[in-house]
C-alpha cells in the first residue's frame, strides 16, 4: 500500500480550497535503469474527490503528471468540519483512499 | 532507487483485495477502475492525434482561459501548471504537452459547482508548447504556451 496522501482543505467565502500531494512515482516507461533495462511504467491513472457523496473533481492522468502529484481545486458549498474523501488508482490496479476534513 | 519502498508496494498490493481487482480490471477494461481512461488519447504520440482521440477535432482559439506557468522551467521533471477557464458552462480542462513522448498529460472532469480551475505538476521533456484544452457547453477551446526548458523531464 502506498503512503497517505496529504490533503488540505480550506473553507472560506462558500468555497472550498483543496490541496493535495500523493505519494507515488510517476514513473513513465521511457527511463532505462543503471543495466540499460526499460522501467515498467507506473503511474496513476485516475483521481477522484468526492465531497458528501458528490464528486466534486475526476481526473484522468497520463504519465506526464510530475512524480508524487500535487492537485489543487476549489468547489462551492463545503463547510468547516465537512469531510473530503480522495481516491486514486495507478495503471497496476493499485489503489488509495484518504480522507480530510475540511479546515 | 528507493527498493524498500517499492517492496511495501509490491506486498500491499499482493496481499490485499487490490491484486484481485486489479486482475479482474486488467481482463475487463471497461470495468470500473480505469473506467473513462481514454487509453487512445493517452498513448497519443502528437497534439493533433491526442485531440482528435478526445473528439476535440480543431477547437477554437480562446483569450478566456487563463494559463499559468513559468517561461522558462530549469528543471523539467516539476513544471508547475494552471489553468482557468471563463468559458461558462467549463465541463472538462486537458492540459496537453507537444514535444513530450506523449501528448496528453492529464484530463480534469469539471462538475457543476466546481471552480474551472485547476493547478498541478508536470514533466517536460524539452522546450515545448503547453497547450491547454477547454470543454465548455460541448464546444472545444485551446490556448498555448511556450515554456522553455533547461534540464529535461524524462531523461535517463
Amino acid at each position: 500500500m502506498a503512503d497517505p496522501m496529504r490533503i488540505r482543505a480550506v473553507a472560506k467565502d462558500g468555497n472550498v480550497n483543496v490541496k493535495i500531494l500523493m505519494a507515488h512515482e510517476m514513473e513513465t516507461g521511457q527511463r532505462k535503469d543503471s543495466a540499460g533495462k526499460p522501467i515498467p511504467a507506473h503511474f496513476i491513472q485516475h483521481v477522484s474527490a468526492t465531497w458528501e457523496g458528490k464528486v466534486v473533481l475526476s481526473a484522468t492522468w497520463g504519465t506526464a503528471i510530475a512524480k508524487n502529484p500535487f492537485l489543487e481545486f476549489s468547489f462551492k458549498g463545503g463547510k468547516k468540519g465537512d469531510k473530503i474523501q480522495v481516491t486514486w488508482t495507478d495503471n497496476k490496479g493499485d489503489k488509495r483512499t484518504d480522507e480530510a476534513t475540511i479546515n | 532507487m528507493d527498493q524498500s519502498r517499492r517492496n511495501v508496494l509490491r506486498a500491499g498490493g499482493g496481499a490485499s483485495l487490490f491484486a484481485l481487482l486489479a486482475s479482474a480490471g486488467m481482463l475487463l477494461p471497461e470495468a470500473a477502475l480505469a473506467a473513462d481512461w481514454n487509453q487512445k488519447a493517452f498513448e497519443a504520440k502528437n497534439l493533433k492525434d491526442a485531440l482528435d482521440a478526445l473528439g476535440a477535432g480543431s477547437p477554437v482559439t480562446s483569450n478566456d482561459i487563463v494559463m499559468t506557468a513559468p517561461e522558462i522551467a530549469e528543471n523539467g521533471a516539476v513544471v508547475p501548471i494552471a489553468a482557468t477557464s471563463k468559458l461558462p458552462g467549463t465541463e472538462s480542462i486537458a492540459f496537453l504537452i507537444a514535444k513530450n513522448p506523449t501528448a496528453l498529460a492529464a484530463n480534469f472532469d469539471i462538475p457543476s459547482g466546481t471552480e474551472p480551475s485547476v493547478s498541478t505538476r508536470v514533466k517536460l521533456a524539452q522546450t515545448t508548447d503547453v497547450h491547454v484544452l477547454v470543454k465548455a457547453q460541448g464546444k472545444y477551446y485551446i490556448t498555448k504556451k511556450e515554456i522553455k526548458v533547461t534540464i529535461g523531464g524524462c531523461g535517463g
